[in-house]
């Protein structure tokens, strides 16, 4: 994952194949040593980055955009309390609890569970998972600092139309 | 914050509608879902209140097509706008890629546009941003109300910097597409030029 400047002030984040093969690599076996359900890895403005086990049953799309929401939420109430922030939340349910955690302040690691498995694997589970996406961001940092071609730079008038033709 | 992903071969936008309460923000998405082939939109999420105002957001994924080989889609925002909220609206403008201030045409209501404005570029301003350097548009919405405003002293109020304006009427759908396209045109121009 990539974050650019931008001519506006805004940035960019830019997601390469290495960089998603490495997190997917993450997300899967966390999946099977917790035992847990699905893991998303989202990233802190909602958007999907990877995702093991069940994920292709849940509509993952709204899921990572109310869990950015939810940790949102959460880091403004650590503002008004002066708390640095909260790393991880966790929601118990009847059937479904979820476990998340931020790693490295730029993506939000989600475990879905039941009772197939205990809230102590996860969080242990979890930890070591942390450590490895915690190294693959920073080499993704390091990336970040040398500058990648635009590819859509060549992007025309008509092709922005084209997207409006229906 | 745009997000490109180069492995699914995916560009994710988001556009955030902004504007004093009871203005049509949530009408907007309402409309656009309704009026959206299934196939090209995710599911609405309206986290409102039991009186179904906005409390926190709304919120609609939007799929418009291929672009160079990359899916192109739109999240689309809304902020609450009932004053009280203002902490929920600074944190739904993190990671913006365009806005959409939508201003209710009516007289009574132009206080309540002046003040949203000005509050949408201190809300920025907070998160590193600024307005004039972002992808922007302004809807003028309740079109056919009965004690509008004219379009012309609205465009003089609220739109100074001459960003693109849309007459609408969100509950019938009148410009609501119209602003929307301008937005996303805008976001996607400002990607070609490597921002």
């Amino acid at each position: 994952m990539q974050e650019t400047s931008a001519l506006n002030g805004l940035t960019q984040t830019v997601m390469y194949v290495d960089e998603v093969k490495q997190i997917q690599a993450v997300s899967d076996r966390l999946h099977q040593d917790s035992r847990a359900r699905a893991i998303l890895v989202v990233d802190k403005n909602g958007q999907l980055i990877a995702s093991a086990g069940a994920a292709s049953e849940l509509d993952t799309t709204s899921l990572s955009s109310l869990v950015a929401g939810n940790v949102a939420a959460t880091g403004g109430i650590a503002k008004l309390i002066e708390e640095e922030e909260f790393t991880g939340q966790y929601h118990e349910g009847k059937g479904i609890s979820v476990h998340m955690t931020i790693v490295s302040r730029r993506v939000i690691l989600v475990v879905l569970f039941d009772k197939n498995t205990t809230h102590g694997l996860v969080r242990l589970r979890v930890k070591k998972a942390t450590v490895e996406l915690e190294r693959v961001l920073e080499e993704v940092t390091k990336k970040a600092k040398t500058p990648q071609v635009n590819v859509f730079a060549e992007i025309t008038d008509a092709d922005i139309d084209n997207l409006f033709n229906d | 914050m745009s997000f490109i992903n180069y492995s699914s071969r995916e560009i994710n936008c988001k556009l955030v509608y902004y504007g004093p309460g009871l203005c049509g923000k949530t009408t907007n998405l309402q409309y656009i879902y309704n009026k959206t082939k299934p196939d090209a939109k995710g599911k609405m999420i309206s986290l409102a209140t039991e009186t179904e105002r906005t409390l926190f957001f709304d919120f609609l994924p939007l799929s418009l097509g291929e672009i160079r080989g990359f899916r192109t889609r739109f999240h689309l925002y809304t902020v609450p706008g009932q004053v009280f909220y203002d902490a929920s609206r600074k944190l739904i403008l993190k990671g913006v890629d365009g806005v959409c201030f939508v201003a209710d045409s009516q007289l009574e209501r132009m206080e309540a546009n002046i003040e949203s404005l000005e509050n949408l570029r201190e809300n920025l301003a907070d998160q590193g941003y600024e307005l004039d350097k972002l992808p922007y548009c302004i809807q003028y919405n309740k079109r056919d109300l009965p004690s509008v405003v004219p379009v012309e002293e609205l465009s003089e109020l609220l739109n100074p910097t001459r960003v693109p304006e849309f007459d609408a009427v969100a509950t019938t759908g009148i410009g609501v597409f119209d602003t929307l396209k301008a937005l996303a045109k805008q976001v996607l121009t400002e990607l070609r030029k490597g921002s």
